[in-house]
């Protein structure tokens, strides 16, 4: 080994700590962009072997009743590869031992045997008997959750009649790869499933035989959805047609989309910001490290190293600390990136995981993270190799220190001489004052930024359950039902409130933007589930006209006054033009409001129902469960205060695990950009603070100079935090805001605070580290040694 | 020895500092030849052009005006990657104060330039020239201070360099130690043929030199040949 590489190893042995502070922060920024690409790549790939292997569908169709013969049309359409009808419904289970009422998707496997499509696998046990009348399959985590094994039994109501099934096994199907029961905001393993029955049993029960209700399409490769889609529609417009629609509208797929899309966002927003930061901690130390070694590269050069030896030598000093960084980066990255894909490939219901991060993932950021350091670096080492010797050998000529303006004032306020110093070593290299306070600043940010989720989220929460939805149930029926109904309703046991609304499903057209929504008919004055503007009045829709999510105007590019085409579908058909009337800030979903009166208007009705909202009295929810087990109509119920409860435990255990990590990597950044600031001031002040100490300044005098230098660069580093924060706050909140949420940008005073006060103590932390060395200075040999 | 051939020539050689309100001549159209073989001392006070010139010579500095040649090759027309070869090809170092790698031992010391030479010797050897073998793997701190400067000196000869040039390598030791290591320079001079410039300004040094060259105010005051040289083991100071 060469004499040269020796030293550089040894240098870099010596700058341990400081190469480790800035390897941390480079390996955040690695492990979060291997962490990022390789779930979500994990996903996408495991979604896509999961899609292909078990032939998921390219288009879903429901409708009501439509006859088998219309499915060789239906095949015989250009660009079909094959077309599978089922029949299906929502139905409520009784199920021994469990007081609530259950609600499940039911769903046929077709007479000849095995779907064509969406393929379940089989997990466990066997597929129902064709022929059966009385045996189901069940989607595996219902299953779980119920405690539901082959051979097992409960009780289902469909189209009136109750009967008993037997559980034959236990199925995954592509389709249902995340499960959302209707009126729910979060999956519900226990209270919402999914059933698979022979066709032939299935359509029986709800006299539908020769019939079917939705329809799945697979295309031949190479052609595109819209075109068949829109072909289907009007092939299946005699009945109840509630519009065919691709994968990007399917429940299940969307939300694995959004969780993608969301993963993505953050490989690209977070590294930046951390090889960012490193790269200016390489400068910071590499620079330091240049201007310390001057008389060494001097000498280097007089023992006849060229310029390039010189450069590439430092160089390669960063570039071991970028190989630290990324390696680190590499290891825990590739360890978190299997965790966490694991657990979403448990948490989305997949039934298995393909995860192989590709080498060139690997590749990339760890070419980014020498790509960061080699810049940080770069500038130090071209200033190494354009030194010239004979300068170099020479100690560098003092600091230039001028008076200003700013001296006058100064000494007008009568600082001391110490607090002097600090000032005017800030005047004097304001570059790196800049950056050391632009490093603290995005540590505070990356906290801020992150901490606005749970800000945002109690927003959400408050306007979604205590604002808006503030019934205790909401029952869904499988159809539209007159009034009577509700009166039903009123007389279940324990309800102490019941209001009805009618769901229809519409597309909603401006010009060639459209949008595929269900609009709610709503009477006046409704108090369980209300709509709330921004300044937290329940507002009504407008007679006459249709009031809109802002989300969706904006989507539809209306505003009020502007006409949109509604097209509406399903069970209620017609085409209308409606002045939007309103506009309303939302969180969930895309809403769009009718008056009832307006709806029972254009669709010749009488009153309508299909969603009953009640509030209970809490001592007589058993008898109201067991009484919903027994309603013909009801297609699903929605427990809102278990769904509440829910939502708020997972919302915060993602918080608590998230809060952490960006907390540790808000730490590292400070303590990377603090700790070695102060080390630099340290050996570059060292001779300076030791003849104040000879002068007979205390330790603690001489140890200001040096801590009050780094925390008033944090200080002034708070409030750019703050707007930074603030900033990548407002970007996440856009690039997360989907069709099926808006994130609100609110940032508590509490959020800045915290940042600021986790920021503010890492740096106090690091400096009071290297304070301890500056007390054990040895003043002698510190006045000894040459510059 | 002014038959001998001459190593370094300089011709109407000048180095101005221009610090902006006035220009100070650190050296002042300097005429002087150096020859092979030789163990020439520059005398001087501090500020009259001996490191400048030493600088120039060896090229590490570069000339404002004038001329300077090592035997037929031009330094001052050479770029900088052309000094740096002649650094590397020709010229050692002994500095003031040692200037050794603190984070590499004596032998990597003297291997950093091992390294890069072109026809070295075993850095063991150089070491042992200088009697330091068996202080071979310890660091700088771990040294004397003429310890120290005696590694300078076997980093510099371990290239078999043509001309050695030293500034005040004395200067931080004391008289003893100095002694010791003037001792090494002269034993390298006469056995290894390589001619040397010692700058001191340490006026008993001048005993040991074959020529001594007085500067004054970035001018060559005079000069004058000894006949008789001392050994450095009968200077004191």
């Amino acid at each position: 080994m060469s004499a040269l590489d020796i030293k550089l190893l040894r240098d870099f042995r010596r700058l341990w700590a400081q190469s480790l502070a800035i390897a941390l922060v480079m390996a955040a920024g690695v492990a979060v962009l291997l962490m990022s690409f390789g779930m979500s790549k994990a996903l996408d790939e495991t979604r896509d072997t999961y899609y292909e292997r078990n032939r998921f569908a390219d288009i879903f169709v429901d409708a009501r009743s439509v006859p088998k013969s219309l499915l060789a049309t239906v095949r015989g359409i250009e660009g079909v590869a094959a077309a599978e009808a089922r029949v299906t419904t929502h139905a409520t289970l009784d199920i021994e031992g469990k007081a609530q009422a259950t609600v499940a998707f039911v769903t046929s496997l077709p007479e000849g045997g095995n779907p064509l499509l969406n393929v379940p696998i089989l997990r466990l046990g066997d597929w129902p008997d064709p022929n059966a009348s009385d045996q189901v399959a069940l989607n595996e985590p219902f299953a779980i959750a119920n405690n539901l094994w082959p051979g097992d039994r409960f009780a289902i109501n469909l189209n009136g009649t109750k009967r008993t099934l037997a559980v034959t096994g236990w199925l995954l199907s592509p389709e249902f790869v995340y499960t959302i029961g209707p009126g729910s905001l979060i999956p519900d393993d226990e209270d919402y499933g999914i059933l698979w029955m022979p066709e032939r049993a299935l359509a029986a029960a709800l006299d539908r035989t020769g019939a079917f209700d939705n329809l799945a399409v697979k295309l031949r490769p190479g052609f595109s959805a819209k075109p068949v889609m829109d072909e289907l529609d009007t092939l299946l417009e005699p009945y109840g047609n509630w519009g065919a629609i691709d994968r990007s509208e399917q429940t299940s797929n969307a939300f694995i989309d959004g969780e993608i899309t969301q993963l993505q966002t953050l490989a690209y927003i977070l590294p930046p910001v951390f090889l960012g930061i490193a790269v200016f901690l390489v400068n910071m130390v590499m620079g330091r490290l240049v201007r310390l070694e001057r008389t060494e590269i001097g000498l280097l050069k007089a023992l006849g190293y060229g310029n390039m030896a010189i450069c590439v030598h430092y160089l390669l000093l960063s570039g071991l600390i970028a190989g630290a960084g990324v390696m680190l980066g590499w290891a825990v990255g590739s360890w978190l990136s299997y965790g966490l894909a694991k657990l979403y490939a448990n948490f989305f219901k997949f039934p298995y995981l393909i995860y192989n991060i590709s080498w060139n993932t690997y590749l990339i950021s760890g070419l980014l993270g020498l790509g960061a350091a080699t810049a940080g670096a770069l500038r130090a080492a071209l200033s190494a190799a354009r030194l010239s010797p004979a300068t170099a050998m020479s100690p560098p000529a003092p600091p230039h220190f001028k008076r200003s303006l700013l001296d006058r004032l100064l000494a007008a306020l009568r600082i001391s001489q110490p607090s002097m110093m600090i000032l005017r070593s800030l005047i004097r290299w304001p570059f790196r004052a800049a950056m050391s306070v632009l490093g603290m600043a995005l540590a505070v940010s990356i906290l801020v930024a992150s901490n606005f989720f749970p800000d945002a989220l109690d927003v959400i929460i408050d306007s979604a359950f205590h604002q808006s939805n503030r019934q205790h149930a909401v029952l869904f029926f499988n159809e539209a039902l007159p009034e009577s109904a509700l009166q039903d309703s009123r007389r279940l046991p324990g309800v102490l409130q019941a209001e009805g609304q009618q769901y229809l499903t519409a597309v909603l057209r401006n010009e060639h933007r459209e949008k595929r929504v269900v609009v709610e008919a709503r009477r006046p004055g409704l108090d369980l589930s209300r709509v709330v503007d921004d300044s937290g009045k329940p507002v009504d829709a407008p007679p006459g006209g249709i009031m809109l999510a802002r989300r969706l105007a904006a989507q539809l590019d209306v505003g009020v006054g502007d006409l949109v085409e509604a097209e509406f579908r399903g069970n209620r058909h017609g085409t209308f033009t409606l002045p939007v009337t309103g506009l309303v800030t939302q969180y969930f979903g895309l809403g769009a409001y009718l008056d009832q009166e307006t709806a029972d208007r254009m669709f010749q009705q009488s009153p309508q129902v299909s969603v009953v909202n009640v509030t209970i009295d809490a001592a007589q929810e058993e008898a109201f469960q067991a009484q919903l087990k027994e309603l013909p109509m009801l297609a699903g119920s929605a427990m809102l205060v278990e769904n509440r409860e829910g939502f708020q435990e997972t919302i915060s255990q993602n918080i608590l695990i998230t809060t952490t990590i960006y907390t540790v990597l808000g730490v590292l950044i400070t303590v990377g950009v603090a700790y070695n600031a102060a080390r630099i001031q340290l050996s570059e002040r060292a001779r300076e603070l030791a003849s104040l100490r000879i002068l007979g300044f205390t330790r603690g005098e001489v140890g200001y100079i040096l801590v009050g230098e780094i925390l008033l660069l944090a200080l002034i580093a708070q409030p750019v935090g703050w707007w930074i924060g603030w900033g990548v706050a407002r970007l996440m909140a856009e690039s997360f805001t989907s069709d099926l949420y808006a994130i609100p940008l609110v940032m508590k005073p509490a959020t800045f605070t915290q940042a600021s006060l986790v920021v503010l103590a890492a740096a106090a932390a690091s400096v009071l580290l290297v304070r301890r060395k500056l007390d054990q200075m040895n003043l002698v040999s510190v006045m000894k040694t040459r510059e | 020895m002014t038959d001998a051939e001459i190593v370094f020539r300089t011709r109407d050689l000048s180095k101005v500092y221009d610090t902006g309100k006035v220009k100070v001549f650190a050296l002042a159209h300097v005429d002087l030849e150096l020859f092979a073989g030789e163990l020439a001392v520059l005398l001087g006070p501090s500020g009259s052009g001996k490191s400048t010139l030493l600088n120039i010579l060896g090229g590490l500095d570069h000339a404002t005006e004038g001329r300077v040649w090592f035997r037929d090759r031009e330094l001052t027309s050479l770029n900088d990657r052309g000094l740096t070869r002649f650094r590397r090809d020709h010229v050692g170092f002994v500095f003031q104060f040692y200037n050794l790698v603190p984070s590499l031992t004596a032998r990597e010391n003297v291997q950093l330039v091992t390294d890069v030479a072109r026809n070295p010797m075993r850095p063991e050897e150089a070491l042992e020239r200088v009697g330091l073998v068996q202080r071979m793997d310890h660091f700088p701190a771990e040294m004397s201070g003429g310890e120290q400067q005696r590694v300078a000196i076997a980093r510099a000869v371990a290239k078999r360099p043509e001309v050695l040039l030293c500034d005040e390598p004395t200067g931080a030791l004391d008289s003893a130690t100095g002694i010791q290591v003037l001792d090494v320079l002269r034993q390298v001079n006469e056995e290894l043929g390589t001619s040397t410039v010692v700058i001191t300004h340490n006026a008993e040094i001048r005993k040991m030199a074959h020529r001594v060259l007085y500067f004054q105010d970035g001018k060559l005051a005079r000069f004058e040949t000894n006949d008789v040289r001392v050994a450095p083991a009968e200077i004191s100071w």
